[in-house]
């Protein structure tokens, strides 16, 4: 009987101390950001590694999510009489919610298992350790363009995220379904409005770009230095992320909305 | 470009000094507690068992682990007082070669060496560019500029390594198993290039090693690391020491537990 509650004991433990050194190295990062040398550089390349390479896979899902949504929303909509709205319904989806989190969620898949195994092999061949013996912060030169160039990216790729899917939804409902273009435009356009909706869903972008740019250096910076401890650090960066990702939407949402 | 200190100490001051060091990683403890010195412009050799901390004592002097006991001091300074930033005024006095280069992989050869060059140097383009061909050169290499870490062979990696740690003329020169993997005329040529940066830049030169012939021919003290401490002296007098740990590890017959009898592979 005591073991488990051991067991649940330590867990709750190292999740507290896992959170306070997250914290802290939050606060490396920042320092970094904030001392000179700027490394802009670098940063830039970051930018077109998570930004500019991850611009296909946003458009090409945004296009998709943004036809299922006109089409399953024609499909309801059309019960009551209301395929007239399908532009709100399409819209409102896609700038409160879709886009953001399916944003936030690609690029944690393609570009923050990338860093994180980027960041953990370093660890592994030594670099990290020869950029501290060449007296070069390591979180300054490796850590901070790439947690900085997500933050950055994140909230650009949400935002075509949701201009392909408001096209696909476009193609869907008024090129397939017949909905009239005029009628689509203007209940997208009364629906949607620009500060509770387009600046709440690119705030929410920008919260899930620290978020994953943070999780996936950490867990880069401390993989055990082995092929098998660089594999484990971008898995946990993977699902720790997403799920970070879907808790925050939550809490943004109600907090946003009160 | 940085130049070697000079200081009024003598050669046979300890230029770096471990003293009573406790280190251990988790559970599995290293060594319990190890002493050692390390002289001023001399060519030290640690050696040691597969997993005796050679590699450890070269990192404990880097500052990138700490002990849970003991003093550590380099060039003068308490290293274990001070934060991992206040070491980097340290480490700008040290050169390290790390066993398998740490070359950063997304950089060339040369911008590789460049590197610390831009870091800490207020050189031009074209001094930063003749620094890096010089320090090629003085490796024997050339026509490797813009190949990348993955493209070099193993010699190469370590010549690479080796002139990046020295490109800063440090005073410390610390080379983790610098022979390793290595064919015989490659490790004549890194003994060679050791020697040099000992002799030219009067460096003091600390390296760990397996490697016994060389050991033998270039080392100014050789410190054998044991499990219940160390022994230390010149080459010659480890060569000509009685006692049956050393005896055995320099003819490399040391009591090796042997395989059950019914072992199958």
């Amino acid at each position: 009987m005591v073991t488990p509650v051991e067991d649940l004991g330590w867990s709750a433990t190292r999740f507290v101390v896992d959170l306070g050194r997250l914290a802290l190295f939050g606060f490396q990062v920042v320092r970094a950001a904030l001392a000179p040398p700027l490394r802009v550089r670098r940063f830039v390349q970051e930018v077109f590694k998570l930004g500019v390479l991850s611009l296909i896979i946003i458009s090409v899902c945004g296009l998709a999510v943004g036809m299922v949504l006109s089409l399953q929303g024609y499909n309801t909509l059309v019960r009551f009489g209301a395929e007239q709205s399908l532009g709100a319904v399409v819209g409102l989806s896609l700038i409160r919610e879709l886009g953001p989190v399916l944003t936030a969620l690609l690029a944690t898949g393609r570009a923050g298992s990338a860093t994180t195994a980027e960041i953990g092999t370093m660890v592994a061949t030594e670099q990290l350790d020869a950029l501290r013996m060449m007296s070069v912060d390591p979180v300054d030169l490796v850590v901070t363009p790439r947690a900085l160039a997500m933050v950055f990216v994140m909230p650009l790729l949400a935002a075509l995220f949701i201009v392909f899917g408001l096209f696909g939804g476009y193609l869907v409902g008024v090129g397939l379904m017949g909905v009239d273009p005029g009628a689509y435009m203007s209940s997208l356009q009364s629906a949607v409005d620009f500060r509770d909706d387009v600046v709440g869903g690119l705030l929410k972008a920008l919260i899930f770009g620290v978020l994953v740019g943070l999780i996936a250096t950490y867990r880069g910076f401390t993989a055990a230095p082995t092929s098998a401890g660089v594999g484990a650090a971008t898995t946990s960066t993977v699902v720790v992320a997403s799920v970070s990702i879907l808790i925050f939407d939550y809490v943004i949402t109600a907090l946003w909305g009160a | 470009m940085v130049s070697p200190s000079v200081t009024n100490a003598t050669r046979d001051d300890p230029h770096v000094e471990l003293s009573r060091v406790r280190m251990a990683f988790g559970d599995r403890e290293v060594f319990r507690s190890v002493s050692c010195r390390f002289r001023r412009g001399r060519i030290s050799v640690v050696l040691g068992g597969s997993g005796s901390g050679k590699s450890t004592v070269l990192r404990l002097i880097g500052g990138l682990v700490r002990p849970q006991a003991g003093s550590i001091r380099v060039d003068g300074d308490d290293i274990l007082q001070r934060s991992e930033r206040q070491m980097y005024p340290i480490r700008k006095k040290l050169g390290m070669m790390f066993q398998d280069g740490a070359l950063l992989d997304s950089m060339t050869v040369f911008e590789n060496l460049a590197f610390p060059l831009r870091e800490h140097t207020a050189g031009s383009k074209a001094e930063i560019a003749a620094a890096v061909r010089a320090s090629l050169d003085a490796v024997g290499l050339s026509r490797v500029d813009d190949l990348l870490p993955g493209q070099l062979s193993g010699g190469m990696v370590k010549r690479v390594a080796l002139a990046r740690a020295i490109i800063l003329r440090p005073i410390i020169l610390l080379c983790d198993e610098p022979f390793s993997g290595l064919d015989p005329i490659s490790v004549k040529l890194i003994e060679g290039l050791l020697v040099r940066v000992n002799r030219q830049l009067h460096a003091t030169v600390i390296i760990v090693s397996h490697h016994i012939a060389s050991t033998m021919r270039m080392a100014d003290n050789v410190i054998l690391l044991l499990p219940d401490g160390t022994i230390d002296g010149t080459a010659e007098e480890l060569r000509r020491s009685t006692d049956p740990r050393v005896v055995a590890f320099l003819n490399e017959d040391a009591d090796v537990p042997a395989p059950a009898a019914d072992a199958r592979w």
